[in-house]
C-alpha cells in the first residue's frame, strides 16, 4: 500500500488552531469598564446580575432562531409567537396550582415552576412542529415570503392567545420563595434572577454538549456550513431541521415561561417585543452561531441594564448602538458561520 | 466489459432557464475508474450532481444497480451505496478531521466504533490524515483537505464513487500521490472520476466517456484515448505533449 507521506509530511507541524478570544473577552471587559462609571460596588454587582439574567433569558429565546436560520436559511419572524405561546401555557399549571405557588417550600415551588416550564416547552414544541409544516415549508428559499408569512403567523398567535386567554394583562405571581433578594453587604441579588442565571446555563451548557459531543450535534454543526453535503452523506436534513426547529421553538417556550415570571405580567404582545432584541443578538453573535448568540444576549442585556442606570435616555437606543458598533468591527457578527 | 453499475439514458437536466445536460448515455461498468472528460461546461459536473440527485433530470433515466433512482432524494441515493467528493471537497471546516470521517460512517453511533482496520486501510493512504486526526478540517492545507474529502467518500465501503476534480488548484507533488491512492483505491472500488488534468487520468482511467455541449460525444477505453493523439486533439483540443 502507497502512503503519500511526501504529498502531506508525517512530520509536518500541527496547524495552528486559532481561537478567537476577542469576543469571549468583551463581556467580562464591559462589566469592568463600567465599574468606574457606576461608581458604586454593590450597585454595580447588582446591575450585572441582573444584565446576565436578562441576558440569559434573552439566550433561551434567541438559540433556536440562530440555529434555524444557520441550518435552513429561514428567517422566523414569527419565533416571538413560541415566547407568548410559552409563557401563556405556563398559566395553565401556575394558576390552578396557586396553593404550590404561594406555599412555602422550595421544593413545591419548583415542582409547580419544572411543571409549568414542561408544559410551556411540549406545546411549543408540537406548535413549532405544526408551524414548520404548514407555514415555514412551502416558502424555503424565499426570504420576502418568509417574512410576511411569519410575521403573520405571530399576528395569528396573538389573537389566538386573545380568544383562549382574553384581551387582558394576566398577573403572573412568583413563587413564595423565588421572591426577594439575597443581600451580600450592600448589594442585592434578587432570587429569581439567579434562578434565570442558572437556567440559562444549563441550557448553554446543555447546547454546547449536544452539539459537541453527539453526532445528532455533528450534523447540525455540519448542515449549518453545508446542508447539501450533509445531505450527500445520507442525512435527511429536512428531518433534522424539524427537530431543531421543535427544540429551537420549545427554547423560545421555555424562555417565554422565565420571561413572564420576570415581568409578572403577560399580554400577547410579550413575544413580539422581545422579537427585536433576539433578533439584534443573533445578528450581533453571527446567524447561526450558539456561542455568538450567547455572548451577544449577554452583551445587549448587560448594555442594556448599564445604560438604563447610567444614562436612562440612551438605554432605549442602545442595543441598536451596539449593534451598529459590533457590525462596523465585525460585518458578519461576532463569531460568523462559514457557510458553503 | 463487466456488469454495468450505473446507467444514464437519454438524461436532460434543466438548471433554470439554461438546459444543461442535453441527452447524456453513459455506463459506468462495475470495478475500476471511469473517467469523465470534457471541457469547462461542458456538463461533468452538473452529471454528477444529477447522478446525485442533487439536482433532478427533467428527462431520461439515472438507473443504478438496476433500480431507478432518477427522481430518488438525495439521502436514499447516499445510502444506495453512492459517495459524493463535490469539486469545492464539501469538508466541514467546523469539525474534525475524525468528525468528518464519522459524520460519513453511517452505521456507527459514536466515532469509536468506526472500523480501525478500515481507518488504518485509509492512513495507508492518506498518512497526513493520522497526525490532523484531531484538528478542525479548516486548518489543513488544500490538499489535505481533498484528503479528507476523499477519505469521508471511503470511510465506510460504497458501491461507487463519484469524484469531481480531485486534483483541481493542487501542487504537483500532491497530484503524484494522489495518483498512487487513487491506483490502490480502484483495485477495490469503483470510481466516476471528473477531470481536466488529461496526464492525471490517462495514467489512471479503466474507461473513459468525454463529454461536450451537455452530451457524451465519445466513450471507450482510457488506452485508446491516451494512445491516439489525433482522438484527444479533437475531442479536448490538446495533446498529451501539451499537457504533459
Amino acid at each position: 500500500m502507497t502512503a503519500i507521506s511526501h504529498a502531506a509530511p508525517q512530520d509536518a507541524a500541527l496547524p495552528k488552531v486559532k481561537v478567537d478570544v476577542l469576543p469571549l473577552l468583551l463581556v467580562p471587559l464591559l462589566a469592568l469598564l463600567m465599574l468606574p462609571l457606576v461608581g458604586s460596588f454593590p450597585t454595580w454587582v447588582t446591575l450585572t446580575v441582573a444584565g446576565l439574567a436578562m441576558g440569559m433569558m434573552v439566550f433561551m429565546m434567541a438559540s433556536g432562531l440562530t440555529l434555524i436560520f444557520g441550518l435552513m436559511d429561514v428567517l422566523n419572524f414569527g419565533h416571538g409567537a413560541f415566547v407568548s405561546v410559552g409563557a401563556f401555557t405556563a398559566t395553565l399549571a401556575l394558576l390552578p396550582m396557586k396553593s404550590w405557588v404561594e406555599a412555602d417550600s422550595v421544593l413545591m415551588n419548583l415542582s409547580v415552576l419544572g411543571l409549568a416550564i414542561l408544559l410551556a416547552m411540549l406545546v411549543t414544541g408540537i406548535l413549532g412542529w405544526a408551524f414548520e409544516r404548514i407555514i415555514i415549508r412551502p416558502v424555503y428559499g424565499l426570504h420576502l415570503k418568509q417574512i410576511l408569512i411569519t410575521m403573520g403567523g405571530m399576528i395569528v398567535a396573538e389573537q389566538l392567545i386573545h380568544v383562549i386567554w382574553g384581551a387582558e394583562q394576566i398577573p403572573l405571581q412568583l413563587p413564595t420563595t423565588f421572591r426577594g433578594a439575597f443581600i451580600f453587604g450592600d448589594a442585592a441579588l434578587e432570587k429569581y434572577r439567579l434562578i434565570a442565571v442558572g437556567v440559562g446555563l444549563t441550557v448553554f451548557v446543555t447546547m454546547f454538549l449536544v452539539l459537541n459531543r453527539t453526532k445528532v450535534g455533528l450534523l447540525i454543526r455540519a448542515g449549518v456550513e453545508n446542508g447539501e453535503m450533509v445531505e450527500a452523506l445520507g442525512y435527511r436534513i429536512r428531518r433534522l431541521f424539524v427537530g431543531v426547529f421543535m427544540a429551537g421553538s420549545a427554547l423560545a417556550g421555555l424562555g417565554g415561561v422565565m420571561w413572564g415570571l420576570y415581568k409578572e405580567t403577560l399580554t400577547a404582545a410579550i413575544g413580539g417585543e422581545i422579537t427585536v432584541l433576539v433578533f439584534i443578538v443573533i445578528i450581533i453573535g453571527g446567524l447561526g452561531s450558539v456561542g455568538g448568540c450567547f455572548i451577544g444576549a449577554m452583551l445587549v442585556a448587560l448594555v442594556a441594564n448599564y445604560a438604563g442606570f447610567l444614562a436612562p435616555k440612551v438605554a432605549l437606543v442602545s442595543d441598536i448602538l451596539l449593534m451598529v458598533m459590533v457590525l462596523l468591527w465585525r460585518p458578519q457578527g461576532l463569531y460568523p458561520v462559514a457557510k458553503r | 466489459m463487466s456488469e454495468a453499475l450505473l446507467q444514464l439514458a437519454d438524461v436532460h437536466t434543466h438548471i433554470a432557464q439554461y438546459h444543461i445536460l442535453q441527452g447524456v448515455d453513459l455506463t459506468v461498468p462495475k470495478g475500476g475508474i471511469t473517467v469523465l472528460l470534457g471541457r469547462n461546461g461542458a456538463g461533468k459536473t452538473t452529471t454528477l450532481r444529477t447522478i446525485m440527485g442533487l439536482w433532478h433530470a427533467s428527462r431520461g433515466s439515472v438507473r443504478f444497480e438496476g433500480g431507478d433512482i432518477t427522481h430518488s432524494p438525495t439521502p436514499d441515493i447516499a445510502s444506495a451505496g453512492i459517495a459524493y467528493v463535490p469539486e469545492s471537497m464539501g469538508i466541514f471546516s467546523d469539525l474534525t478531521v475524525r468528525e468528518n470521517l464519522f459524520l460519513a460512517a453511517r452505521s456507527v453511533k459514536s466515532a469509536d466504533q468506526m472500523d480501525e482496520a478500515r481507518l488504518e486501510w485509509i492512513f495507508g493512504f492518506f498518512g497526513a490524515l493520522k497526525k490532523f486526526w484531531n484538528q478542525p478540517a479548516g486548518t489543513l492545507s488544500g490538499g489535505q483537505k481533498q484528503m479528507v474529502a476523499i477519505a469521508r467518500a471511503i470511510v465506510e465501503p460504497r458501491k461507487l464513487i463519484l469524484i469531481d476534480e480531485p486534483t483541481k488548484g493542487l501542487a504537483p507533488a500532491i497530484i503524484q500521490g494522489m495518483i498512487a491512492a487513487f491506483r490502490e483505491l480502484k483495485q477495490t472500488e469503483t470510481i466516476l472520476l471528473v477531470e481536466q488534468n488529461f496526464s492525471f487520468v490517462a495514467a489512471l482511467g479503466d474507461s473513459v466517456a468525454v463529454m461536450d455541449g451537455g452530451r457524451i460525444v465519445h466513450s471507450g477505453s482510457m488506452a485508446e484515448l491516451a494512445a491516439d493523439k489525433d482522438l484527444q486533439h479533437r475531442l479536448l483540443g490538446l495533446s498529451l505533449d501539451t499537457h504533459q
